[in-house]
């Protein structure tokens, strides 16, 4: 038997559903392990990314952690997918670059409804924000873009089929129209 | 005292563990231990990340946009943010009651939701600790390590998550992020093709669903003592109720207890939670903490989920839940429980609930109806709250005459939970890691008790080390895309603090 691929996901600002319309190939994830691993993902306890053939990026760049785990996925991922809509184009979260960063953080701490001991977090353990959502190319290459919010299940089945299988990867129309 | 080692009093004398990213649950977060040279533990939180702006870009936004715009808040469990800005809709276009298909369609889409997601926390996610132990091995702790040991169990979780998303499919259109529920009603009625479609499975559903309950009692009660002490917090509870004390996921007043089963609140109408329930900022966490108003920031912390709901519920309205309500019960002798793995049981007894409770929608000829929506008079101000599977979910908005959305709130199930969770891992830390050398297994136990709220901790991953203050973001060619500064007095300063918007 050939050695399995090896595959990483994960999901910077994103909202996790391109991960659960992957877990939405349902019992053909008995198949797919078959024929992958899986490295660091979040269904795995591995927190650190090793050597990988495959990594899917799930979510755009909204802070300084998201370009680190999106700079290492490079680094280590032979092939790099921006997996549904937020990593190809920033998504929703993305709809903050009309407004500043500071008047987004004002409107949840300082004036916000409700809030007791208004202030704006500031502790060095949590990441510092950039001032836009970015889409992932703008920050290393890529080299598939698979669209969708989230891409469905069988549209990702057949990414993954005709990948492993070394085939051109084509998708009839209804796998990839958007809503 | 668990509470005390929210803040050490000297952090830069002590070492610092972290545990990045938190694996396994759905979303992002991390924990910090500050440990001293005896390896005793002085500071131990839960630190989310999380920080989107939901609250700051949907201002400017046409109302009937909210509920498909919010759910996108969540893939995990995006039908209750759907549902609960639609009903805060309802609200706006002066609807307060729906029609009867419009109601019954929109309950089984949450029934749906709320059955894919306990499945997939408990078998995806959680299964592996409880089936292998805390200490198995990092790569075999796993749902693979799961398909390959257990593959009956594996399969059964994987096809139960499938039929709650194909409740969710029939009823908005998509597995993720569908488009069913409409201010005032929905689009959509079922067809007798797809009640048939769900009718065909739901008595397996319902089968495997009350061998999981079983299943759950089985693990928790060997071994009874050390689950009752594991990660247990004595917290205030809150939820949705029924009108007559049922337990409710939809809609109903919200009842409050404290850690005693003493009624704090009951049948409060959510429409005044602004009275009930204020939120503290820490500094060290994007993720607010709620508290109710009565008892104050202290004292006033409350947890919500299925652990506070099945305490707080006074029976279930289907008989094999009542029946494994009433065990549940019996095994907290007179108090309810506060057990963190309990959790793991009560959110099982609403696996089997909602299958039920399925089954008994299913066959209503309401949901074949054509009256699909209402309007009314318009209001400026709506707010929506469901059960959504982690907990009571908050939306509130307030719009102008142009129907334009110029402030809301939302109080996310998770958010909900932040200081039980917080309160959790003190526990956990100071009764079975403090003094010893931490091992791999041993800050499992603390994600262990994490994981058991499941919490949804949606965006924001992390990478190790300390943050640089800062950052700049550079393009494949090395020109400036971004640049940010935080100054020591936590100011930020940017590179693009306009709206411009970034080049490619």
């Amino acid at each position: 038997m050939a050695e399995k691929i090896r595959v990483a996901t994960a999901s910077l600002c994103g909202c996790f559903g391109c991960h659960m319309s992957l877990l939405d190939i349902d019992e053909r994830i008995l198949e797919l392990v078959e024929l992958v691993e899986f490295d660091r993902t979040p269904i795995t306890d591995i927190k650190t990314l090793g050597d990988c053939d495959l990594g899917l990026i799930e979510g755009g760049v909204a802070n300084a952690e998201n370009v680190e785990v999106l700079r290492d996925f490079r680094r280590h991922c032979k092939l790099l997918v921006a997996f549904g809509a937020c990593a190809v184009n920033g998504g929703i979260p993305a709809m903050r670059n009309q407004f500043s960063l500071k008047q987004c953080l004002e409107e949840s701490y300082v004036g916000g409804v409700g809030v007791h001991n208004p202030g704006i977090p500031n502790d060095p353990e949590i990441p510092l924000l950039l001032n836009q959502v970015h889409p992932i190319h703008e920050v290393v290459k890529v080299d598939y873009f698979l669209p969708g919010c989230p891409p469905s299940a069988d549209a990702i089945w057949t990414f993954l089929t005709e990948l492993l299988a070394g085939k051109p990867i084509a998708f009839p129309y209804t796998q990839i129209h958007y809503d | 005292m668990t509470s005390s080692l929210e803040t050490a009093r000297h952090p830069e004398t002590l070492r610092r563990v972290c545990i990045e990213p938190l694996t396994r649950v759905e979303g992002h977060g991390k924990v910090t231990l500050l440990l001293d040279e005896a390896n005793h533990i002085q500071q131990a939180r839960l630190h989310i990340v999380e920080f989107r702006g939901f609250e700051k870009f949907i201002q400017g936004r046409p109302y009937w946009e909210l509920p498909v715009l919010v759910q996108r808040l969540c893939g995990i469990c995006p039908v209750s943010h759907h549902l609960a800005a639609a009903k805060a809709c309802d609200q706006l276009i002066g609807v307060d009651r729906l029609t009867p298909t419009a109601e019954k369609v929109r309950r089984l889409m949450h029934l749906g939701q709320t059955f894919q997601s306990h499945a997939l926390h408990f078998f995806h996610l959680s299964s592996p600790d409880l089936l292998f132990g805390f200490d198995d091995a990092v790569a075999h702790r796993n749902i693979v390590g799961v398909i390959q040991d257990y593959p009956e169990i594996a399969k059964r979780g994987v096809l139960m998550r499938k039929y709650g998303q194909e409740v969710i499919r029939v009823t908005s259109g998509k597995r993720v992020h569908g488009t069913g529920a409409l201010p005032g009603g929905v689009n959509k009625a079922l067809s007798p093709e797809e009640r048939d479609y769900l009718a065909s499975d739901v008595d397996q559903m319902v089968d495997w669903a009350e061998q999981s309950v079983q299943l759950i009692k089985r693990i928790f009660l060997t071994n009874k003592e050390y689950h009752y002490r594991f990660g247990a917090v004595d917290a205030n509870t809150l939820g949705l109720i029924g009108t007559d004390g049922a337990f409710e996921l939809y809609h109903g007043g919200l009842r409050a207890k404290d850690a005693r089963g003493n009624t704090l609140l009951d049948h409060q109408d959510y429409r005044d939670y602004e009275q009930v329930i204020r939120e503290e900022i820490k500094p060290w966490s994007y993720m607010k903490f709620p508290f109710l108003t009565q008892l104050g920031p202290e004292q006033g912390w409350y947890r919500v989920g299925p652990l506070a709901r099945v305490n707080n519920c006074d029976r279930f309205d289907t008989p094999l839940a009542e029946q494994e309500r009433q065990d549940f019960a019996a095994a907290g002798e007179g108090r309810p429980l506060q057990a963190a793995l309990a959790t793991h049981w009560a959110r099982l007894i609403e696996l089997l609930y909602c299958a039920e409770a399925i089954r008994e929608l299913l066959p209503d000829p309401d949901l074949l109806g054509t009256e699909l929506r209402l309007r009314g008079e318009m209001r400026a101000k709506g707010i929506g709250v469901v059960e959504a599977p982690r907990g009571t979910l908050f939306h509130h908005y307030e719009i102008d005459g142009d129907g334009l959305v110029t402030r809301a709130n939302l109080i996310v199930s998770t958010t909900n939970n932040n200081q039980a969770m917080n309160t959790a891992i003190r526990q956990v830390a100071s009764h079975y890691l403090d003094g010893r050398e931490l091992t791999e297994p041993l800050l499992n136990q603390i994600e262990v008790a994490i994981r058991a709220y499941d919490p949804c901790l949606s965006c924001a991953t992390h990478a190790l080390g300390r943050m640089p203050l800062e950052l700049d973001l550079r393009d494949a060619s090395g020109a400036l895309v971004d640049r940010i500064c935080r100054h020591p007095d936590g100011t930020l300063e940017g590179l693009s603090e306009g709206t411009e918007g970034v080049a490619g």
